[in-house]
């Protein structure tokens, strides 16, 4: 009977409690002044940072690779800064407290993704290029074409990811500021891609790298605490919290939140093509390949992956926890009744937690987020242009590395300009497939030719062009005649134009098989011999380290 | 340290080709992917298994373990611990035998650069 007695005083208590937030939500929407000064906190203290940081950028090496100077473990946490976007912050805590397990599905993914760049590409690609993937690529087959080809599917998927970013910046806004007009998210979204040029531009690797690290550790910690902090109201027992998330569940019946099937039920194809685009995708992501050549040697590149692993596996435990504890403490109802629905599953959590001033730590921390993504996938599209396009092919190869990087400054204005009038562009729009489209061309174009490259040695340039090229057309091509443009109410066209042949929201399943196959087709068609010497060199360099680092003191 | 564009080739006329067919270089090959092949393998089948599992049959994942806790999370958790576990055999395998092998290699490679 008392056991009884306990339950029915809990249940009042998170009624009361309830009322209570709906209440500070309101106030915290109203009073988005602490929201902001956080935020221009950490601007200001990270751009500190990045001026000293800007100092001594004087060679392409310092402004594409920060000199090279990054420990593992600081590079670890860039990494993990890189990775953790917003979208993995704020769409994974939400997507758990509205569909329970399938959000977390997400995150495994994205975890276990890691093995492949750590087994499989991280050493040897540190080994064997210097500044960009297409050093790596080109290596052994024809350089110039091969360098177009990966600076192209470079330069898209930062594109995409960068576009998706920068819409997710204005999504934010309206939920942490309370600015819900177009002009005034356009103006934030100006506002995030000057600061961006800004970083970029006067701090080089350096500077982005050090945002990244900053960023990475503030969100570690402020999801670390509020994790702890759900656990201690749970008694530190899962399955009580758990109860209490099936206990506010908003679908019926209550405990499919446990279960996978909520968000993925309907169409199994379609979340196996996404588990296959993440797990495949990471490895092949530019701007994750790029943090490789931040450190002075392989051994550190490893570590640094080891790093990363580790700070982004709890973090996506810290999730698993946040989003059933926001599930349970604020309710699936609440969130979706919000300005940012699932989205702010998260910060309203850290409003029932610690109340406005906990919410205004992680609204700034949800900016910065994307604030030092952008920044990271900038600094990487332009490096590509520079380094791949403008040195390589225009200059071929006789330019100056001044030049170069002026080149790649100049790069970074453009890419930041196109960035923002593309964000501005794509307010409000269904813009989550950008992300999953990001991650299907990384695995169906980069990573096939990735790893024929290092691993098979009848790969030719035709098999690498072939594979580079199809990947990235049958990935966008998929993309373009899915339910994602056309079809459904939630279709970029809405409903009433409908020309989705192709089933799927992902193309994974289908472009990354196709990738390796046009590898393997275009390597055994191809009539060029490539230099054996050079894949030889390429062999021993990959493995050895020689000629990638400073000469061992003896 | 001034570092120019043209570093990608070191100096120095290494016979390369020779080089990959001696003992102690293939060797370090032949150890580093017996080590990481059937380690990928594992757990790329192990993830995939996993999400055939959660996609075509949830009701296996809804069984009751502990308490709340069902199978579902108890494979998902198994997921990271796994991730966990290969990263650290994999550094510690590397530390242990890769490495040295390949500074040896190095070490090698640089003499002759020099000479």
């Amino acid at each position: 009977m008392s056991a009884l007695g306990v339950t029915v005083a809990g249940v009042a208590a998170v009624v009361e409690q309830a009322a209570v937030e709906q209440a500070a939500v309101e106030q915290a929407e109203t009073n988005p002044v602490l929201n902001i000064s956080i935020f221009l906190a950490f601007v200001a203290v990270t751009l500190v940072i990045v001026i000293r940081a800007g100092r001594n950028n004087r060679t392409a090496a310092d402004y594409y690779t920060g000199g090279r100077s990054f420990t593992g473990p600081q590079n670890g946490f860039a990494i993990a800064g890189d990775y953790l976007s917003a979208a993995s912050f704020l769409g994974i805590v939400g997507a758990i407290a509205v569909n329970g397990y399938d959000g977390f599905l997400y995150s495994i993914g994205f975890l276990v993704a890691w093995l492949v760049a750590l087994l499989l590409v991280a050493e040897l690609m540190r080994n064997t290029g210097k500044f960009t993937m297409a050093d790596v690529l080109s290596f052994r087959l024809a350089q110039r074409p091969v360098r177009v080809a990966a600076a192209t599917t470079t330069l898209a998927v930062c594109f995409f990811y960068l576009l998706a970013q920068m819409a997710g910046a204005g999504g934010l806004v309206s939920l942490l500021l309370g600015i819900n007009d177009k002009l005034g998210q356009s103006i934030v979204v100006t506002v995030v891609g000057g600061l961006m040029i800004m970083y970029v531009l006067i701090g080089g690797m350096k500077g982005t790298t050090w945002v990244q690290i900053v960023k990475a550790f503030l969100l570690i910690i402020g999801a670390g605490a509020m994790t702890v902090w759900v656990l201690v109201i749970n008694g530190f027992n899962l399955s009580t919290l758990l109860d209490s998330a099936v206990a506010n569940a908003a679908v019926t019946p209550a405990e499919s939140i446990l279960a996978p099937g909520l968000q993925y039920g309907g169409n199994p194809l379609d979340f196996i093509s996404l588990a296959i685009a993440l797990v495949l995708g990471t490895a092949g992501l530019p701007h994750v390949l790029m943090r490789f050549y931040t450190v002075p040697s392989a051994k550190e590149a490893r570590r640094s992956v080891v790093w990363a692993i580790f700070l982004i596996g709890a973090f996506y435990l810290f999730t698993l926890v946040l989003g059933f504890g926001a599930a349970a403490l604020v309710g699936a109802d609440t969130i979706l009744a919000s300005p940012g629905g699932v989205n702010s599953a998260a910060p309203l959590l850290s409003l029932a937690l610690g109340g406005p001033l906990l919410l205004g730590f992680i609204s700034a921390i949800a900016f910065a987020t994307i604030l030092a993504v952008v920044a990271g996938l900038t600094i990487t599209a332009a490096t590509s242009f520079a380094h791949d396009i403008y040195a390589s092919v225009i200059k071929k190869g006789k330019g100056n590395p001044d030049g170069e990087v002026k080149i790649a400054r100049r790069t970074v204005v453009v890419i930041g300009i196109l960035a923002i009038a593309g964000g501005i562009g794509v307010q409000g729009q269904n813009i989550a497939f950008l992300v999953a489209l990001a991650f299907a061309v990384a695995a169906s174009a980069n990573l096939p030719t990735i790893l024929y490259s290092l691993f098979w040695r009848g790969f030719t340039t035709r098999g690498a062009l072939w594979s580079m090229y199809g990947g990235l057309g049958s990935a966008i091509l998929l993309i373009v005649f899915s339910p994602v443009f056309s079809g459904t109410p939630t279709s970029m066209f809405g409903e009433g134009v409908d020309f989705a042949l192709y089933p799927l929201n992902n193309p994974g399943i289908v472009s990354i098989p196709l990738g390796f196959f046009l590898g393997w087709l275009g390597s055994v068609t191809s009539t060029r011999r490539e230099d054996p010497k050079l894949a030889a060199e390429m062999a021993v360099r990959s493995l050895t380290g020689f000629g990638a680092e400073k000469a061992s003191e003896h | 340290m001034k570092e120019s564009l043209k570093d990608t080739r070191p100096e120095g006329s290494i016979d390369y080709v020779a080089f990959e067919t001696t003992d102690r270089f293939v060797n370090l090959q032949r150890r580093r992917r017996r080590f990481v092949v059937p380690l990928a393998v594992f757990f790329l089948v192990w993830y995939f298994a996993f999400v055939l599992v959660a996609a075509y049959l949830p009701d296996v994942m809804a069984i009751k373990v502990a308490g709340s806790v069902n199978l579902g999370l108890v494979l998902g958790l198994g997921q990271f611990v796994t991730t966990f576990a290969i990263t650290i055999g994999y550094v510690s395998f590397s530390n242990r035998v890769l490495d040295p092998l390949g500074a040896e290699l190095r070490a090698e490679l640089e003499q002759k650069a020099a000479a």
